[in-house]
């Protein structure tokens, strides 16, 4: 569904990414691991987007990806760029003026399973509430792509905890495809298919993690190890 | 089942043999309806494929059935459901055999112990 055939970005002298070779199927959940300035987020805009390869190409369902890719992939931040005055309703309303396959319904059930008051003000919430209005934005648009970028970073526990189950009970895992970057492999170790490791700029694996478990008896904490050490 | 899995193995083994022990304990009886596979998900908190894929094995070892548009049940069969209680025992022995051997125990000692150990058991219950 996503490729990247030899693709490298560059920004000015430094090299964020180089030859990646890489493909994604749909219906997965994707974790993208690495340490900060590793290529990850690059990675993700590549996909979104938002910046264009030095070198190589990505394509969706063998399409050329280009900004108007945006009506098939949803992309979560690891930036808070929502209107600070605006209530949680307002953003919700808001985001579905935007996108014609936001899903209102789907929003308003997340939103209660999230225990997220509808009526706070955006720059009232706190981080984790933060984080959890981020994942009913994005987790509402009805796309074949969903992109987040750290969506557990510098949230508590109890938080992390309801962001994962909510992703468990509200991605189509059988039409969607969720690519992940976090640092927090403890939380979404359960729920991910496969696993991909950059390191400086490079795809270093790309694994799926029962088989991994089967083959190696190792769990992603011990396979990282060993490539990071 | 909100305990938590082994990171080293395969999870979705992990869970069928959750299920296979909830199954021979009586916890789930025959003809019960398994948990559809997006519950089963968030309450072990596992990806929903792999839920799919525990259901999957399930249904080709026998021990559950998928009836189309209702859901997957616990089979009715008791060939299969003695012989996966069979099975489980074996294993069971076999694990607790191999801990002992390798712990240096002979099989009468092994024995003596079990016994002893058994009978032990039923005066005090």
């Amino acid at each position: 569904m996503i490729e990247f055939k030899n693709v490298s970005k560059r920004y000015m002298t430094k090299t964020a990414l180089r030859d990646v070779d890489l493909k994604l199927d749909k219906g997965k959940i994707i974790g993208l691991v690495g340490l900060n300035g590793a290529g990850k987020s690059t990675t993700m805009k590549l996909i979104a987007g938002l910046i264009n390869p030095s070198k190589g190409s990505v394509e969706l369902d063998g399409e050329k990806v280009t900004r108007r890719i945006a009506s098939k992939v949803s992309y979560l931040s690891e930036l808070d760029e929502y209107y600070s005055f605006y209530t949680v309703q307002q953003t919700i309303d808001f985001f579905a003026t935007q996108f014609p396959d936001f899903n209102k319904e789907k929003a308003e059930e997340i939103r209660a399973y999230m225990n997220l008051d509808a009526n706070t003000k955006v720059k009232h919430l706190s981080k984790g509430n933060r984080g959890r209005l981020k994942i009913i934005l994005t987790l509402s648009r009805e796309v074949p792509v969903l992109l987040m970028d750290e969506p557990l970073s510098g949230l508590d526990p109890l938080v992390r905890d309801s962001i994962v189950k909510g992703l468990i009970t509200f991605v189509d895992t059988e039409k969607q495809l969720v690519l992940l970057s976090t640092h927090q492999i403890m939380e979404v170790e359960m729920i991910l298919d496969e696993v991909i490791a950059i390191k400086d700029g490079e795809l270093v694996d790309h694994r799926n993690v029962e088989e991994l478990r089967y083959d190696e008896q190792k769990g992603i904490l011990e396979w990282m190890s060993s490539i990071y050490e | 089942m909100t305990d938590t899995f082994q990171s080293s193995q395969p999870i979705y083994l992990q869970l069928a043999d959750r299920l296979n022990r909830q199954i021979v304990s009586g916890e789930l009886k025959p003809g019960d309806k398994l948990p559809s596979v997006r519950e089963t998900a968030v309450s072990s908190k596992v990806n929903p494929n792999t839920v799919q894929r525990t259901y999957r094995e399930l249904e080709a070892s026998g021990i559950v059935e998928s009836r189309r548009g209702q859901g997957t049940f616990v089979t009715e069969n008791e060939d299969i459901l003695l012989s996966i209680r069979e099975k489980l025992k074996q294993e069971q022995i076999q694990n607790f055999i191999q801990v002992m051997h390798d712990m240096g125990y002979q099989n009468e000692e092994i024995k003596e112990g079990l016994q002893t150990y058994l009978e032990g058991g039923a005066r005090h219950d």
